[in-house]
């Protein structure tokens, strides 16, 4: 009896679950990225139909000759770092007490949301109104507590404005944060829990023991998720500081839309965006090592 | 023995005080935006920026009124409407029978494509607009509401089918086997055990979507011509000049469409605490 | 679950177009404050002609840049839209076939319809012989109105500080008193979107010019003169000659216009640099606000101080199937009567010189210096974007107190050597073909 055939088309319905997925990834993702890849070793500036071939020229610039590029890179880095630790952190600590049924822990968990649901817009104009140097929030209550010595040009000063875009960023970003750890320690069963606790198991036993092992994939998807999105900021920038006062806000995404849009380097902002991709990659693939080894301690 | 109770309620106390004051002051924090944005909404232009209370001094609720009409809300609102449910339905159908597929069905070759998507998911482009523009010029579904909807499925696709996969990896190998023994398809699984026991992960996925599509707008510009097929977010742009911006009726505009997006996230985050309940038994 | 597999298959299905007999025109913009008037206007020209004017809004301007960008890369563009291209763009939109010259409709009848305009306004769409773009010379746009850049002075204030409003500051020593007097009085000085930096770019570019004249900035951007020659320098020493008397607002390197506008109209600065379209934003936010209109204070005596100006101005797409129609709807924009109503309803300066009587108040004062604009624009050569950015960011950097002067000119300088080396290299690629 030939049992080929019907495995083969048992096999092809089968292939046609990821079929859907892949014509999308295909047609949306790949080609432009193929288009984008393509037109980055062309100098051409997105509108006259003549392209001039540079081969590598303006990777080479990128890598070696920019850096304002790498400056930009730095920085979005640096809110990263913050991000990774402080909103994550606070992402953390909130779940955990609403996953502990704390009193109202439903109430808590529709308010954290709140931020993420604002448009950039008012996002932009409340914490332009926070930070203001002369009638802002923050100055008025430090001065209220009798801090008024502190007051300083938030978004202005060199030394203050990249911080403050990562408070913004990380202000709006915890409730991403908070709810996929909330899920996370949700799917946790709760009899874990209660055997621990009956064998005398205290808090800090019970979060080292049972939920730091299994919550290390949500941590990794969460801290992925927060490196991804938090170098390709952009909207915040552009509605608060615009990438000054010099360039010492400047970002990654803000610098490849300038050169793509309004300055007419669009082969060169392709080839930045590969760059950039390709540093991405590179973060993420290091950050998956990191947690396999995690996963095998 | 009493002096042992004491400390424990003392400590409890002070640990409840504790985590109870660090929720009230995030929760200021988050809070706060809102109540501005919807009481800025009820000022006039002159008092917008000149005080500093919360409390505008009439309540112009008319505002609402006038950003709906000349806003144009009611096409645009359908629209969103229309675009956010066949996006994240057609996201969380084809990434979830994909995250199936990758999870518990055998392939050849399944694997390399898997890692494709998750490459993808670390890529990003940015400035791909311009590109996919010129695509869908070339498959002739510029300014369609078909072109407007399948790019944005494909964006989240990477995520979705990694958030769906790890919750499929778990499902126990014997409730799969007994639903083949009573004759279930794989088809049947995917529907009757695997999405169910993934809520959490639809849920998740609906309302990073739902932010998404509902918020987008450079895309629409892009994509689209006709008015009439245009989001919420166009609407908006008509109280935003290059340089004179009516910033009441843009904080009524603007309310009116975060109103939508805190109800659907109400219902939705029900879901995310049911959670697995133990063991699929 | 297959409901909205069917829902889609339906909307994949093209609207079928009811072949009509009526002309359309199709404009593209992103102006959001200007709708209704555009829609009034297409309404009455409908009326008038029977063709069906439809005004598309495309906003904000990154959106609409991009939407422009794509729609020529696929050769989408509509019959008519408006400009928002530097110099160099805007050549390489005509030369790539996307813009129809429009000379010799403007000459036609001894320059009648290029003569109803202010010269600046038409100079943004023009490219001069010997231009660096290799564009043919001629008129590429049609300018529907106009603004300029100015000094704003919040009499109010600045009379509270002692200050006779009679006469407002024209020179920098008598600008740098006010200053002072601001200072005393505790009042905030001078408020401008500078984390623009184009903002800051303008301010300067006035003070070269006046300091300079047009030959030596020519020469600047040749590469025969320097960044680092004492004019220059003095340019940049300006900025910090204010920063250091306290004349600035603080935190104005990082802030937006509208932020400017904002605390100028609420009254919490006295100066205010900015455009011919803060009217309407003043009168909306603090209609008692009393205010004046002047030329930004001369550094050099000898020379009249130059101000920028700018245009809102739409193409003709030369693909158009409606070229004629579309130049005819233009031209009837441009009249009198239309430019009087769009400069009343709009409130803003109005392309067609003669329209201008109309204007009454501040914007009135704004029209009367209308023929000291110039701009960058109106050179033949382009500076380098990368150099420009150097030269405002660095701007930036000597107000917050980062660097010197001479370290920024220093900086500008490099970028402009390195900038040219590249263009040199791309020359020689390009020739090698």
């Amino acid at each position: 009896m030939n049992t080929v055939f019907p495995n083969l088309k048992a096999k092809g319905r089968e292939y046609l679950f990821i079929l859907p997925a892949v014509i999308m990834l295909g047609l949306f993702y790949i080609y432009p990225f193929f288009k984008i890849f393509q037109l980055s070793f062309f100098d051409w500036d997105g509108i006259s139909k003549n392209m001039i071939f540079v081969g590598l020229a303006q990777f080479k610039d990128i890598i070696f000759d920019n850096p304002i590029w790498w400056q930009s890179m730095a920085q979005a880095g640096y809110i990263t770092l913050l991000a990774l630790i402080i909103q994550n952190g606070l992402a953390l600590i909130l779940a955990l007490f609403v996953d502990r049924g704390i009193k109202y822990g439903q109430v808590y968990r529709v308010i954290f949301f709140l931020p993420p649901i604002l448009s950039g817009i008012v996002i932009g104009l409340i914490w332009n109104w926070i930070f203001n140097g002369n009638f802002g929030l923050l100055n008025y209550w430090l001065a209220k507590i009798g801090l008024g010595h502190l007051a300083k040009t938030w978004l202005a000063d060199p030394d203050t404005a990249l911080t403050c875009v990562a408070v913004i960023h990380m202000w709006k970003g915890f409730g991403w944060g908070f709810i996929i750890l909330l899920a996370g320690l949700q799917s946790i069963p709760r009899r874990f829990y209660e055997a621990a606790r009956i064998d005398g198991a205290s808090n800090w036993d019970v979060f080292k023991r049972i939920t730091v092992p299994l919550m290390i994939p949500v941590f990794v998807l969460v801290m992925i998720l927060t490196v991804l999105g938090t170098m390709q900021i952009y909207d915040i920038i552009v509605s608060t500081t615009g990438g000054g006062p010099g360039y010492h806000t400047e970002v990654p995404v803000s610098r490849i839309i300038a050169q793509m849009l309004h300055s007419s380097r669009f082969g060169y902002a392709c080839a930045m965006g590969l760059v950039f991709g390709l540093a991405l990659v590179a973060l993420s693939v290091m950050q998956m090592n990191i947690s396999k080894r995690l996963k095998q301690t | 023995m009493k002096r042992k109770i004491d400390k424990y309620v003392i400590k409890n106390f002070i640990s409840g005080f504790l985590s109870h004051s660090v929720l009230i002051l995030v929760s200021v924090t988050c809070i706060f935006p809102l109540v501005w944005m919807f009481s800025s909404s009820l000022k006039t232009q002159q008092e917008i920026f000149k005080s500093m209370s919360l409390w505008p001094a009439a309540f112009n609720w008319a505002n609402y009124v006038i950003a709906w009409t000349r806003g144009g809300f009611g096409v645009y609102f359908l629209n969103s409407v229309f675009y956010t449910v066949t996006v994240v339905g057609g996201l969380i159908l084809i990434s979830s029978l994909a995250a199936y597929a990758f999870s518990r069905l055998t392939l050849p070759g399944k694997n390399i494509i898997y890692y494709v998507f998750l490459a993808a998911m670390m890529i990003p482009i940015p400035g791909a607009f311009v590109a996919l523009y010129v695509l869908l010029v070339k498959l002739g579904l510029v300014n369609t509401r078909l072109g407007y909807i399948l790019p944005q499925i494909s964006i989240g696709l990477s995520l979705s089918i990694y958030l769906f996969k790890t919750f499929f990896d778990n499902i126990p190998k014997d409730i799969e086997d007994s639903a083949e023994v009573e004759g279930c398809s794989k088809l049947g699984i995917w529907w009757h055990i695997a999405l169910p026991i993934a809520k959490p992960a639809v849920a998740v996925i609906a309302i990073f979507k739902t932010l998404a599509v509902w918020n987008e707008y450079i895309f629409a510009m892009i994509i689209l011509h006709d008015k009439a097929k245009m989001p919420l977010q166009r609407g908006l742009m008509i109280f935003q000049g290059a340089h004179f911006t009516e910033y009441p009726l843009l904080m009524a505009g603007i309310t009116i469409t975060v109103i939508p997006v805190i109800v659907i996230y109400l219902f939705m985050q029900r879901h995310i605490i049911q959670g697995i309940t133990a063991g699929a038994v | 679950m297959l409901i909205p597999l069917v829902a889609l298959s339906f909307t994949g299905c093209a609207k079928k177009s009811t072949e009509s007999s009526i002309t359309e025109i199709i404009v593209w913009h992103w102006m959001s404050d200007r709708v209704d008037a555009f829609d009034k206007l297409a309404a009455e020209y409908k009326n008038k002609t029977g063709i069906n004017v439809k005004f598309e809004l495309y906003a904000p301007t990154t959106a609409y840049a991009a939407k422009i960008r794509s729609a020529a890369q696929t050769n989408k563009l509509p019959d008519i839209y408006a400009v928002l291209l530097e110099m160099r763009d805007f050549a390489s939109f005509i030369k790539a076939g996307h813009v129809h010259d429009l000379t010799s409709y403007m000459e036609v009848d001894n320059d009648a319809w290029k003569n109803v305009f202010y010269k600046s306004g038409l100079a943004m769409n023009c490219f001069s012989e010997g231009n660096q773009y290799g564009v043919k010379p001629g008129i590429y746009g049609v300018p529907t109105d106009v603004n300029n850049i100015q000094m704003i002075y919040n009499l109010d204030l600045l009379e509270k500080a002692g200050w006779d409003t009679s006469r407002l500051p024209a020179t920098w020593d008598e600008f740098i008193l006010l200053g002072d007097k601001l200072k005393k009085a505790g009042t905030p000085g001078l408020v401008s979107g500078w984390g623009e930096t184009w903002m800051i770019h303008c301010l300067a570019d006035n003070f070269a010019w006046n300091i300079m004249g047009k030959e030596e900035i020519l020469a600047t951007i040749k590469g025969e003169i320097p960044y680092t020659s004492p004019a220059w320098i003095s340019v940049f020493s300006l900025f910090k000659q204010m920063k250091e008397r306290g004349l600035l607002f603080s935190g104005v390197v990082t802030m937006v216009n509208k932020e400017a506008e904002q605390i100028f109209a609420n009254e919490r600065a006295a100066i205010a640099f900015n455009g011919s379209w803060c009217v309407n934003v003043y009168e909306s936010m603090n209609p008692n606000l009393r205010y004046a209109v002047s030329l930004p204070p001369r550094v050099n005596l000898k020379r009249r101080m130059f101000i920028w100006g700018g245009t809102t101005s739409f193409v003709v797409n030369k693909a158009s199937a409606v070229k004629e129609e579309a130049i005819e709807f233009l031209r009837w924009l441009t009249e009198r009567k239309q430019q009087s109503f769009l400069a009343v309803e709009t409130n803003n300066i109005p392309a067609n010189r003669y329209s201008a009587n109309m204007l009454k108040g501040p914007i009135a004062e704004f029209a009367d210096d209308m023929d000291n604009v110039v701009h960058p624009r109106f050179l033949p050569i382009e500076e380098f974007p990368l150099v420009t950015e150097a030269f405002d960011k660095g701007i930036q950097s000597i107000i917050i107190g980062e660097a010197t002067p001479l370290e920024i000119a220093e900086n500008v300088e490099k970028t402009k050597l390195k900038e040219t080396k590249k263009a040199a290299r791309l020359k020689a690629l390009r020739e090698k073909r």
